[in-house]
């Protein structure tokens, strides 16, 4: 480790290399994990759609949407822990955890959402919509979309 | 990275947590309480309704499909049971000529159209319950020409047809059922198969997604009218009140002009029609709707009025509202129709026969018997059986008797054959459709058992 630590160091940025910084900065997940918050920030807007209008293609894509996001979670999910393992990255709890809350009430959703009717959606779907977009506004999204920080040893 | 937060805001994220387990926990919960009562509470006219349950998952109880091998379903004591014949494929329904002939509909739905994610694992789960069976489309003619209860001639009588269920004779012209359309074909009596072109009648509302396909026909007594029972086109409306125009109905349709009018609607899957002998009404069994709970919505047989509202799909059992239909429609429920006689829920009553009297022991003269395919939706398993629910002066008149069981296993994980679509022979032997058997079953009177022979 204290070889791996010394070369690393060689590399390390400093404020005048900026672009050779976020080149090493970026990881796997992070160009994932925008695609769920995309898709059921989306599925809170057809939700919306179907709460006011009562017609069905809403409902049908908003459970669409909840799927695909969880898919997707779950690619952010295998490449966060590659990153985890092999790219010297340790995890940013807080927006992590947000991350990890709103795909498992999203998981919730999608059975909620598989209900035949009105009660598919309102009122516990939307609710649940609702609240992931909400955790993911407030803990899980930054300007990186990182849910991962440089693991501190190597920046020794 | 910089920032900061992870430090500031440990109890948030403590709390948001323990929210999140107590919501999983509630949840959960709700899902794993799913076991149903006592079906007998539910059978006859005061059926024992519970509160109204929302599945995170609907329970799925799949019973694997074992071949019947030399076994037999089981009957009562007074009663025998034998196979009449064996090697179809997915039979539904049968329908018995006035020459004693048996036409055994081999028939299975159009392929289900993928909505939203949950349609692929409904599709998975009929797939293992043996219900993905080939369509051949057809109606296979039984003749026993000796009288000796077993079949020796068997022909194709009617091919190339559109998932076809319910058949009716009316003079010389049979009436069959096809999913979307009723079709005429000319029948001269002792005809083995029937090679003229049909004429269409009337169409009946199929696809595109024709979620309860199959269309029970009966004629009226007088020979005047066909009167046809039309499924939803869902569980409970997920697919738009548009896709179900003229659905869930029981329609009258005039045999010579082929006009039709909605004779009681509200009726969510009538799968079986008759005309009960005594009074001469029109009798339904209808499938009720799921995943609201084990023991909702009972399943029933009752006396189908002119005019009548039976709920579907905005309340149950009368004025019971469903929360899943928006927008309600408190004009229609208010006049809704209590069925007469509840079955229990999750049976899927699939044939129904009025027993014609003299073939069958003193208990069996006068009342209805109800092929139960049984379903996959609730635990324990309901039906599986054919019952008999005895009548006096043309109504239900006691509890409902098993018949015929031994479908399914003791443990309920395996099943031999599933009860579909029933008919009392020219002898007044009871038969069954059994399409994951691929059987047709007949039951007669354990002592005197000689059927006559075709004329």
């Amino acid at each position: 480790m204290n070889h791996i630590a010394a070369a690393e160091t060689d590399f390390r940025p400093d404020a005048g290399a900026r672009p050779i910084a976020a080149a090493r900065a970026r990881t796997i997940h992070s160009m994932l994990v925008p695609f769920p918050v995309a898709y059921f920030a989306a599925a809170l807007v057809t939700d919306l759609a179907y709460w006011r209008t009562d017609e069905v293609m809403w409902e049908r894509f908003s459970v669409w949407l909840i799927a695909g996001g969880l898919v997707m979670a779950a690619l952010v999910a295998v490449a966060a822990v590659l990153d985890l393992a092999f790219g010297r990255q340790t995890p940013a709890w807080l927006r992590a955890l947000g991350y990890v809350v709103a795909v498992l009430l999203s998981l919730l959703n999608v059975f909620v959402h598989s209900r035949d009717g009105y009660t598919a959606v309102v009122p516990t779907g939307l609710t649940l919509s609702a609240i992931v977009v909400a955790i993911l506004l407030l803990f899980a999204t930054s300007a990186t979309w990182s849910l991962t920080t440089r693991r501190p040893g190597a920046r020794r | 990275m910089k920032r900061t937060c992870k430090s500031t805001r440990p109890a948030k994220l403590t709390s948001i947590a323990a929210a999140f387990a107590l919501t999983v926990a509630g949840l959960a919960l709700a899902g794993c309480d799913d076991a149903g009562g006592d079906p007998r509470k539910q059978i006859g006219a005061n059926p024992v309704l519970p509160a109204l349950q929302q599945y995170l998952i609907p329970p799925i109880r799949i019973a694997k499909p074992v071949p019947w091998a030399n076994d037999t379903p089981k009957v009562p004591q007074g009663l025998q049971i034998h196979a009449l014949a064996t090697g179809f494929v997915h039979p539904r329904s049968l329908y018995v000529l006035p020459n004693g002939d048996v036409l055994v509909v081999e028939s299975n739905g159009p392929k289900a159209p993928v909505f939203r994610p949950k349609d692929i694992i409904t599709g998975w789960v009929q797939l293992f319950a043996g219900a993905k069976a080939k369509d051949e489309n057809r109606i296979t003619l039984l003749r026993d020409t000796n009288g000796d209860g077993i079949p020796d001639l068997r022909t194709v009588f009617l091919d190339h047809l559109n998932s076809p269920f319910g058949v009716a004779l009316v003079g010389h012209d049979l009436y069959v059922a096809n999913t979307d359309a009723i079709v005429r074909y000319p029948y001269k009596d002792g005809e083995t198969s029937i090679t003229a072109q049909g004429v269409k009648l009337t169409d009946l509302p199929g696809g595109p997604i024709d979620h309860h396909w199959t269309k029970a026909l009966v004629a009226s007594p007088d020979g005047s009218k066909l009167y046809v029972g039309v499924g939803s086109n869902s569980n409970i409306t997920e697919n738009g009140m548009e896709a179900e125009r003229e659905r869930a109905a029981i329609w009258e349709v005039n045999i010579t002009t082929g006009a039709h009018r909605i004779y009681a609607s509200g009726v969510r899957n009538p799968t079986g029609l008759q005309f009960e002998p005594e009074t001469g009404k029109l009798w339904a069994i209808a499938n009720e709707r799921d995943e609201i709970g084990p023991d909702l919505v009972p399943d029933y047989l009752t006396s189908v009025r002119d005019g009548g509202f039976y709920g579907w799909p905005y309340s149950y059992y009368g004025r019971h509202l469903d929360p899943r239909v928006k927008p309600q429609r408190p004009d229609l429920v208010a006049k809704a129709i209590v069925p007469d006689y509840a079955l229990s829920s999750h049976v899927a009553p699939l044939g129904l026969a009025m027993s014609t009297g003299n073939g069958l022991p003193e208990t069996y003269r006068s009342g209805a018997f109800v092929g139960e395919h049984g379903s996959w939706d609730r635990a324990p398993l309901n039906g599986y059986k054919v019952v008999f629910v005895p009548f006096s002066g043309g109504k239900p008149s006691g509890t409902a008797q098993d018949v015929v069981t031994g479908f399914l296993d003791a443990d309920g994980h395996t099943t031999h054959g599933r009860p579909v679509g029933l008919a009392v022979d020219r002898s007044g032997a009871l038969l069954i459709a059994d399409d994951v058997g691929n059987t047709v079953w007949r039951v007669s009177a354990a002592s005197t058992s000689a059927p006559k022979p075709a004329s």
